[in-house]
């Protein structure tokens, strides 16, 4: 029953799926080529498997396909990459994993199946080894651990980008000796989005160190469902096998959620929520969940998936099943980048669930939890008074409530406010963070022991 | 195509849905195992000629035409000795086993048996040859760990005489205990183990009614909104509003016999989180780790979707089977929601007609069914035990409208709504206090003014009215600021910061604050409220309240609940009396002027 079966003729075409009857001996998700009378194969993956009906999804689409000259070939495998490190590292991948660099298809490696296994809840390592990035308001207050997925909820016109590069080049994990590598996947990004991310590695020397899998905004849709599938794996690749530190960027995951629901909508899915089919959470996971640590294996995979939020809108369906997915989230605000704030994080919805375990002594330092807490519960209560402020006017409010505002101002201009090549050391943010809360007359200080106030709240 | 033997094949696959002919060699949610690996499913549908299964497997690869078998058994898992501190996925295989025969990764096929069957127990009987069996009975006792004596119990189904029952000793899972003769001459040979299909509920003598709180340690929950034994309870909350984390501080500090933790399509590392803790944390009563009382079933949301649609029943039925024998076993699910969303896609895949947002109809019968499993009962074995449900819900967009959280408060009697505006503001936990709701109020308070403290329910009253008067004027700060308000609404919302800093607010991550008990959250409450009501007599006086919360007594109050464990009255009455003494030098500074 093994081996390739070839059929003519294609009895329907929808979108991007194609239907052809009387197949026998083929097995549910396994690779099909599909090959017009051009000569000039598309690969696609079966979607569903009948006695006597495949349908299947062509990840090239079908623009160009003739129903009776198509010749459609059965691969009887999943679909498979090889993978190498001397192969893949450095190099630059269209969406599919075909070599864009004008370098040779990687043949010498492992074959492996794009879509992974589950990783043994038990066989986990719990993720707590902190990951400096000089970025006051995640090492500060959002703590990354490696292993961690923690995505960046953007809009579009956001500085997404230039955060995550920066976030790339100085994150603490790449500066070690031990092995490591960034794995970019892009799905359905401008031209112009991937070379700005291949200038940053580019400038920052680790080059050599990455892997970029493209598929661009006008590369096919349906080609996007495979792409960030075939970047983990070549990252499980380099942490589980190879030991190395991987940190896996992928970029944007709306692109991706939009080409599901364009395949879902083409099958005649029920859809559940704005369309997306009701599998969307676990097609999610598939992806997300392929990050972390193993007992016994020194590697590890790092997860920062970028999406763009469809208005602005934290409730819509991807940002809304992403977060409660990822081990929390970055989340970019309009309002602050309008006034010229970079990075423009929004500390209030963003969250690190990770970050109790990766701070604290021996790892950052004792107070940072209590400190953490102090300037959230501060700037929480800054927001309200600045809201009270805009009504009855700054004269108006009370002595405490205009220490407030002053603490709202010196953390958006000094503590949120950086550079794009300012790296500042754990110790300068929390010192920073002191600064801020001192501000503020202790009684307000709750959230804070009397000792750590004053050990470090009297400089 | 008509073949003698028969034997039924898949004949479509999509996905986790397979269909299989011929339909007459299946019965309803039968078992089955598809192909040469072996893949197990479940028979979901059955339609003239056509079979529907749903697998718990990954169907890559699987082709039309591989052989289907029938196992003749309804989806069940093994109950005996060897559940407790163990890790199993949706379908009861235990994970470590797995982990040791296969690698890091979950790999699919069979594994061999739920129970390890080479692990010897020592098995003392306590009912002689002769005796007249019923149901559910009690035939001896198997020490399981350190905390756990495991009762093994006759199964539900078989009754009769007692033909021969093994001495004391050392038996294996497979070794014959008992032997039973039914009344038509039936003879049921016994082991430690017997298997019980997961979707039908296990069978007691009466349903009791819950009267007795389930001490979490929480104190929000505790005094507020109390959960009882054999209750049930929703947690909604959206995204980062900190469901997981109050599901694990349940999970580690309810006092429960045994708990039940179900990761239902979750994160891997919290399910890793959960066991680096539980071996490391102590039980406040017993002093042992408190793994030694957890069954942890982890289905995380990249493992197959359908074994996400079974683990819910898998771990009842495992909680039901403890409570017969007697124990207090608190079920944790968490998410209820990601359960329900496994239902709606299995239905998608079956294209049934869609109800509210794309979840099939008998959404709300299926989660009815399952929170009526809680519940304190006398066993058939004549035990006194409970089931407590406790199910977190993942509302899309925290939006509380939506059908499963809709449902689900219709079906529980505990609701801590989660608060996306408190926990942005890390104030955790993050319940909502004027959305939450106890329906087992009037239950447990003969509880506690009988055992913690006489003045319980007043206590309680005035905590409310305080923060319900705080939220009225909150409203009028928002406009005009604190400022605006005369003295005495100023003390309210003084007070009711008190309240939210030094007593709702509670850290999990705080060795001392993490568990409150009852004595606890009794004698913090009643100092708190006891200096609110200092600030009547201070506001009465004229003097300005900032004089007063600025006393040196309110550091005192801030540090008890880090501090102090309550096993000892006495820091908390010197703060109560240190707080007269202040107060009291005020109003007399003011009267000497």
């Amino acid at each position: 029953m093994k081996g390739i079966l070839e059929y003519i003729g294609i009895d329907r075409i929808s979108g991007p799926l194609v239907v052809i009857s009387g197949v026998k001996g083929v097995g549910f998700g396994e690779v099909v080529e599909i090959v017009p009378s051009d000569g000039r194969s598309r690969q696609g993956r079966i979607l569903s498997i009948s006695e006597d009906v495949a349908v299947v999804e062509v990840f090239e689409g079908t623009s160009g396909l003739a129903q009776p000259t198509t010749r459609v070939r059965f691969l009887g495998r999943p679909f498979e990459i090889t993978v190498s490190k001397e192969e893949v590292l450095g190099r630059i991948f269209d969406g599919l994993g075909r070599p864009l660099d004008g370098g040779p298809v990687p043949f010498r490696g492992e074959k492996r199946n794009i879509n992974g296994l589950p990783i043994n809840p038990v066989a986990r390592a719990y993720p707590q080894d902190f990951i400096q990035t000089g970025i006051s308001a995640i090492d500060g207050m959002n703590t990354i651990v490696r292993g961690q997925k923690l995505p960046i909820f953007s809009g579009s016109g956001l500085p997404h980008n230039e955060f995550a590069a920066q976030i790339v080049r100085q994150a603490r994990l790449l500066t070690e000796d031990e092995g490591f590598a960034v794995i970019f996947g892009a799905m359905g990004v401008c031209h112009d989005e991937a070379q700005t991310f291949r200038r940053s590695f580019e400038e920052s020397g680790i080059l050599k160190n990455v892997a970029m899998f493209l598929n661009l905004a006008d590369d096919p849709t349906v080609e996007r469902l495979m792409t960030p599938r075939i970047a983990l794996t070549v990252a499980e690749y380099l942490a589980f096998e190879q030991g190395m530190h991987v940190l896996v960027i992928l970029t944007d995951m709306t692109n991706y959620c939009e080409a599901l629901r364009e395949v879902a909508t083409s099958k005649g899915e029920v859809p559940s929520r704005k369309g997306y089919p009701g599998y969307l959470y676990s097609d999610l996971a598939s992806i997300y969940e392929r990050a972390g640590h193993i007992i016994d294996r020194p590697g590890s995979i790092t997860q920062i998936a970028i999406l763009t939020m469809p208005d602005d809108d934290i409730t819509h369906p991807i940002p809304d099943l992403t977060g409660y997915i990822t081990e929390g989230q970055i989340v970019l605000d309009r309002s602050l980048a309008q006034r010229d704030i970079y990075p423009p994080i929004n500390v209030l919805p963003s969250l690190s669930r990770l970050m109790s375990d990766g701070i604290g002594e021996g790892r950052t330092r004792k107070d940072h939890a209590n400190l953490s807490s102090q300037i959230y519960a501060a700037y929480a209560r800054a927001r309200q008074v600045q809201r009270l402020a805009s009504i009855i006017g700054e004269e108006d409010l009370s002595a405490t409530d205009k220490l407030y505002l002053a603490f709202a101002r010196e953390f958006h201009e000094r503590f949120l406010q950086q550079g794009t090549d300012e790296n500042r050391t754990i110790i300068q943010t929390l010192e920073l963070g002191w600064e801020l809360v001192t501000l503020l007359p202790e009684q307000e200080l709750t959230r804070l022991k009397p000792e750590e106030i004053d050990q470090y709240g009297k400089i | 195509m008509e073949s003698t033997a028969q034997q039924p094949s898949v004949t479509m696959i999509s996905g986790p849905v397979v269909q299989a002919r011929p339909a007459h060699k299946f019965s309803m949610n039968e078992m089955v195992e598809i192909g040469d690996e072996r893949l197990v499913g479940e028979v979901i549908d059955l339609d003239e000629d056509l079979a529907t299964i749903q697998v718990y497997e990954d169907t890559t690869g699987l082709r039309p035409g591989a052989d289907v078998y029938a196992k003749e058994l309804p989806l069940y898992v093994e109950l005996g000795p060897g559940l407790m501190c163990e890790i199993f996925d949706g379908v009861q295989r235990p994970l470590e086993v797995l982990r040791g025969k296969r690698g890091d990764f979950i790999h699919r096929g069979k594994t061999g048996t739920a129970l390890p069957r080479d692990r010897v127990w020592q098995f003392t009987p306590s009912v002689r040859p002769g005796a007249t069996i019923s149901p559910g009975e009690i035939l001896g006792e198997v020490p399981e760990s350190q905390l756990i004596t495991h009762r093994i119990p006759v199964p539900p189904d078989v009754q009769g005489t007692l033909e021969h029952i093994v001495p004391k000793g050392d038996y294996i899972l497979d070794d014959v205990i008992a032997v039973i003769r039914s009344s038509s001459d039936k003879i049921h040979e016994l082991k430690l183990f017997h298997r019980w299909p997961v979707r039908k509920i296990r069978p007691y003598r009466e349903r009791l009614v819950p009267s007795e709180p389930l001490i979490t340690g929480q104190r929000v929950i505790d005094t507020f909104f109390p959960l009882a034994r054999g209750g049930t309870a929703g947690i909604p909350g959206g995204f980062g509003t900190g469901k997981t984390v109050a599901q694990h501080q349940l999970s580690k500090w309810a006092d429960a016999d045994i708990i039940v933790y179900i990761g239902c399509g979750e994160r891997g590392n919290e399910m890793t989180g959960v066991l680096v803790d539980l071996p490391k944390l102590l039980d406040p009563r017993t002093r042992r780790p408190l793994i030694e009382r957890t069954i942890l079933i982890a289905n995380t949301s990249d493992m197959p979707v359908a074994a996400r649609e079974a683990s819910i029943y898998t771990g009842i039925t495992i909680a039901e089977y403890y409570r017969d024998m007697g124990y207090d076993v608190a079920l944790m699910a968490d998410s209820t929601s990601r359960w329900a969303e496994a239902l709606r896609e299995i239905s998608g895949r079956l294209e049934e007609m869609p109800a509210e947002e794309g979840f099939p109809a008998y959404l709300a019968s299926r989660l009815a069914a399952f929170y009526e499993r809680a519940g304190q009962v006398v066993s058939l074995a004549g035990k006194r035990g409970s089931v407590t449900l406790i199910g977190a819900v993942s509302p899309p967009g925290g939006d509380f409208s939506e059908p499963v959280t809709m449902h689900t408060k219709r079906f529980v009697q505990c609701f801590w709504a989660l608060d996306k505006e408190l926990a942005s503001a890390r104030y955790f936990p993050a319940i909502n206090y004027l959305q939450s709701y106890s329906a087992y109020i009037s239950a447990v308070e003969p509880w506690w003014t009988e055992k913690v403290g006489s003045t319980w329910k007043i206590l309680r009253e005035k905590t409310i009215n305080i923060l319900q008067e705080d939220s009225r004027l909150q409203n009028i700060v928002k406009l005009l600021g604190e400022e605006a308000l005369p003295d005495d609404q100023k003390r309210i919302v003084e007070g009711a910061r008190l309240l939210k800093n030094d007593f709702l607010q509670q850290s999990a991550f705080d060795p001392v604050d993490t568990y409150a008990g009852p004595e606890k959250q009794f004698l913090l409450l009643d100092v708190i409220l006891h200096f609110i009501e200092r600030l009547a007599d201070v506001v009465k006086a004229r003097i300005p309240l900032f004089r007063a919360t600025e006393l040196p007594v309110v550091a005192e109050i801030h540090k008890l609940k880090f501090t102090r464990r309550g096993d000892d009255p006495g820091p908390f009455k010197s703060v109560r009396e240190q707080i007269d003494k202040e107060i009291n030098a005020l109003l007399h500074r003011q009267d000497s002027l």
